[in-house]
């Protein structure tokens, strides 16, 4: 499954508007809800993982990828997709402000490494990534990521000369 | 050389970190195993590790170890990765 077949319309929340990260996490989590990849109590996993361990989930300029392990609030594998109309603090040092927050749900450690690959993929690329920050529904972010998914993003890590 | 990407979980920042520090070795043209392992499963597997790479929070929590801990600040930079490997990989 590609990352826009991950993401229908209950899955994404785009420009949102929030208070705080917890609020933030709290709507990537309705995501991950909405579309029957978990239970409430994920969604109260990935806070807590957040305030066990601080925020190591904001792991790029301006992006956090909210998630717990898996358990049995776990029902499928899921994505969801949370972008901010103003970006807020998680308390990283390195990459704060936060302006979007991917949720994702594992059943295991195996299942989601294809949907990982592509995402790693997507966040590589600055331009893309301002590109889905800025887009303003579900269809906008799919149609980017498909677009991306066919090869046509501005440039990859693995062609920039290294 | 092994190398073990740390997150808190193991299921999701640890799995692309070490997506990416693939990419940096192969870039690096250095053979190495790079392993995803969650806080709690870390000081065991950095036992047998040459590298921990993980976050500048976790890196307080996986303490005292043999291995060398690097701090990646951009998990989704391979440039960053690979800089930071090869000041630390001996060849």
């Amino acid at each position: 499954m590609t990352l826009a077949e991950q993401l229908p319309d209950a899955a994404v929340a785009t420009r949102a508007t929030v208070r705080d990260w917890r609020e933030a996490v709290q709507l990537a989590g309705r995501g991950l809800v909405d579309q029957g990849a978990t239970t409430e109590r994920y969604t109260d996993e990935m806070l807590q993982a957040l305030d066990d361990h601080g925020p190591y989930i904001v792991i790029a300029p301006g992006f956090a990828l909210a998630h717990s392990r898996p358990s049995e609030a776990v029902l499928r594998a899921g994505l969801s997709w949370v972008s901010l109309a103003e970006p807020v603090e998680f308390g990283s040092e390195a990459n704060d402000p936060v302006s979007l927050v991917i949720g994702l749900a594992a059943p295991d450690h195996q299942s989601h490494l294809e949907v990982m690959a592509e995402l790693a993929g997507v966040l590589a690329d600055d331009a893309v990534l301002a590109e889905l920050m800025s887009a303003d529904s579900a269809a906008d972010v799919r149609s980017i990521l498909n677009r991306v998914a066919h090869g046509d993003a501005a440039s990859t890590p693995e062609d920039s000369g290294m | 050389m092994k190398i073990v990407a740390v997150c808190g979980m193991g299921i999701g920042t640890s799995v692309l970190l070490k997506m990416n520090a693939e990419k940096a070795l192969r870039a690096m043209d250095v053979d190495g195993d790079v392993e995803a392992a969650d806080i709690g499963t870390a000081r065991g597997a950095a036992r047998t590790a040459d590298i921990v790479l993980t976050s500048a929070e976790l890196a307080e929590e996986v303490g005292e170890v043999s291995a060398k801990v690097i701090v990646i600040n951009n998990f989704t930079d391979v440039n960053e990765i690979t800089e930071k490997l090869d000041q630390s990989i001996e060849r």
